[in-house]
């Protein structure tokens, strides 16, 4: 027993040593290389355009403005695109876990004739894809060019969330759904009344993953919908400020500082405040379901 | 003749189901399996006019493929590809392992969940943020990395990271470790947790210091993992991905070094509209990407760990 002390005493005076000490600086400065930009781009996003353009803002604004902000919110295109953004989230979130765990079900019904050519019919989708041509005359084809559903349609169903929530389902004891098809239940009211609550934290799990990818798609905008603004999007049009900003290069700092109007918006606080607007969504709810978004990945590593 | 009597009584008595699934699968059709007949571009000079479908344009059959091959623009954009996955896969295993272990030995457990946090963070925000935030941290006009390097002496003048080739493909890796670096620690450090404390004891009786447990139990013990991801991550080395590289490689002091084979695609087919030859691109590009993948599945599968497939 005293030795058994001695020997753990020993051990915690080596452990809280010099490596202990640096790595934990270590750990606290890529906590802050990962925060650090951000907070950066926030304190720009709420300083005076005029003011950053001197340069020397940190991690907070000096001259408070929140100008920038009141240009987004009386900016038409902007405001659409905000609009777009979360009408397509939504609809895209709603939609696609609906339709991966309806898919999920079907394929996790052992008595299922046809169960295994099904289920390659959907994996297949996993690895073989067409390119970006012939999809993009697809589209012309469908008449999805400038077209809102172009957003909803070609991703509703993921078959990887699929694989996710079909081996949650699988591991749900058979007795639950038996019983429902016993008493008289179709599968589709078995699906909906008791698969579906059964399915909660799986089903979070994937609808943050649809909510986020909707989010942040900025490709589908760019190549089907460009020629229309009512059909815009937040991250598109954060990508066209990027694109002006990475093509004007160095003269775009020349003509900032020409440009001697008060209380004008420079690219680069158009840009921060933007970038905050399109992140926003997801920092805010970000800390709070961590959890859910990090299980997942587990869930779907382990059984394909 | 029964049985098949049998098998019509049993999907009857499941058409449920087949109502259930049969929407989803012609959408698939429609969405994944219809646009595959689009490769029949690949084989043709085609030219969109209209009222014409796919059968009523000129076969040429593995022309556009030569020229391809001839292409110079073409090898560059694979040796891009293939350069920047390879820098990606590298140092984006060796920075995930490296932050599993590391972040496996705080004893904090304030610091260890919060880095935890800030570290999947960026793995959420889409690439035009991230491209963003990026060249506003290496901008020469202020940018804070130019600033720490001249206030520490290293350089006299602010160096302009996004308009010099040479930096770009670093610019590239630095930017995708930023972004998932911790999201992919996720599974070491899983299988770090999975690790039977028992060996530790075992291995301080052995009078194991802390980096040989480090070394010999817990490395050793996601070795498994490790190989297996890297198996699997080598099957999708022809997707460098184009969003770094298309934000803020897209002007003509980058593009010898930034195209990738997507970017090649989306030039040749939606601005110089040669569409078959982009489609030649693509097809190349799918099928090598469907052998590896299958490939490399096959090998994880031979040691015997889990797989996608």
């Amino acid at each position: 027993m005293v030795k058994d002390l001695a020997g753990h005493k020993k051990r915690r005076g080596l452990n809280i040593g010099v490596f202990d000490v640096v790595n934990t600086i270590i750990m606290i400065i890529i906590a802050i290389v990962m925060i650090y930009p951000f907070w950066n781009t926030i304190a720009v996003s709420f300083n005076d355009a005029q003011d950053s353009l001197r340069g020397g803002i940190t991690l907070s604004p000096r001259v408070f403005s929140t100008y920038s902000y009141q240009q987004i919110l009386t900016s038409r295109l902007m405001v659409t695109a905000t609009v777009n953004s979360v009408l397509r989230t939504v609809l895209a979130t709603v939609l696609g876990v609906f339709v991966s765990a309806l898919i999920a079900y079907v394929l996790s019904r052992k008595e299922l004739v046809g169960r295994k050519f099904i289920t390659v019919y959907f994996l297949v989708t996993m690895y073989v894809s067409a390119g970006l041509i012939p999809t993009y005359f697809l589209m012309k084809d469908l008449k999805l060019l400038n077209n809102f559903w172009v957003y909803i349609l070609p991703n509703l169903i993921s078959v990887y969330n699929v694989i996710v929530i079909k081996s949650f389902m699988q591991a749900l004891p058979e007795s639950l759904s038996e019983a429902a098809i016993v008493d008289g239940a179709g599968h589709f009211r078995t699906f909906v009344q008791i698969i579906i609550p059964c399915s909660k934290p799986v089903l979070a799990t994937i609808a943050l993953w649809c909510a986020v990818g909707a989010w942040n798609a900025w490709f589908d905008t760019f190549l089907y919908n460009s020629s229309k603004d009512e059909l815009t999007t937040l991250q598109y049009e954060m990508m066209k400020l990027l694109s002006s900003a990475m093509n004007q290069g160095k003269q775009q700092s020349l003509s900032d500082s020409s440009n001697t109007m008060a209380n004008t918006v420079t690219p680069t606080s158009m840009r921060a405040a933007v970038t905050v607007v399109a992140s926003v969504p997801i920092l805010v709810v970000y800390p709070f379901l961590q959890k859910y978004f990090v299980k997942g990945v587990t869930l779907g590593a382990v059984k394909g | 003749m029964r049985k098949n009597a049998s098998i019509w009584k049993k999907i009857l008595a499941q058409k449920e189901l087949y109502i259930m699934i049969i929407p989803c699968m012609i959408i698939t059709f429609i969405f994944c399996y219809l646009p595959l007949g689009g490769w029949i571009m690949a084989f043709q000079n085609y030219k969109p006019r209209a009222n014409m479908g796919y059968f009523d344009q000129e076969f040429v059959g593995l022309k556009q493929f030569e020229f391809l091959f001839k292409e110079p623009e073409f090898w560059n954009s694979l040796r891009n590809t293939l350069g920047m996955s390879l820098l990606n896969l590298v140092f984006g295993f060796f920075f995930a392992i490296v932050f599993a272990l590391l972040l496996n030995e705080i004893r904090n457990k304030g610091v260890k969940k919060i880095t935890q946090t800030v570290s999947y963070l960026p793995h959420f925000l889409s690439w035009v943020i991230v491209c963003s935030l990026i060249s506003n941290m290496l901008s020469t006009n202020d940018g804070p990395i130019n600033n720490i390097l001249l206030s520490i002496g290293l350089i006299d003048k602010p160096i302009l990271f996004l308009g010099e080739p040479k930096y770009f493909w670093w610019v590239v890796v630095i930017a995708n470790i930023w972004k998932e670096m911790g999201w992919n620690s996720i599974i070491y450090i899983a299988a770090i947790s999975g690790i039977d404390p028992s060996l530790y004891e075992v291995a301080a009786l052995d009078g194991a210091n802390r980096f040989q447990k480090m070394w010999h139990v817990t490395l050793s013990g996601i070795r498994s993992t490790i190989v297996v991801m890297l198996i699997m991550n080598l099957g999708w080395i022809l997707n460098a991905g184009f969003e770094v590289q298309y934000l803020l490689g897209n002007n003509g002091m980058l593009v010898d070094v930034s195209q990738t084979i997507d970017i090649f695609v989306l030039k040749y087919g939606m601005n110089i509209r040669n569409y078959s030859l982009a489609t030649a691109a693509g097809v190349f590009k799918s099928v090598i990407s469907i052998v590896l993948v299958f490939g490399a599945n096959w090998i994880a599968n031979k040691f015997g760990e889990n797989s996608l497939v």
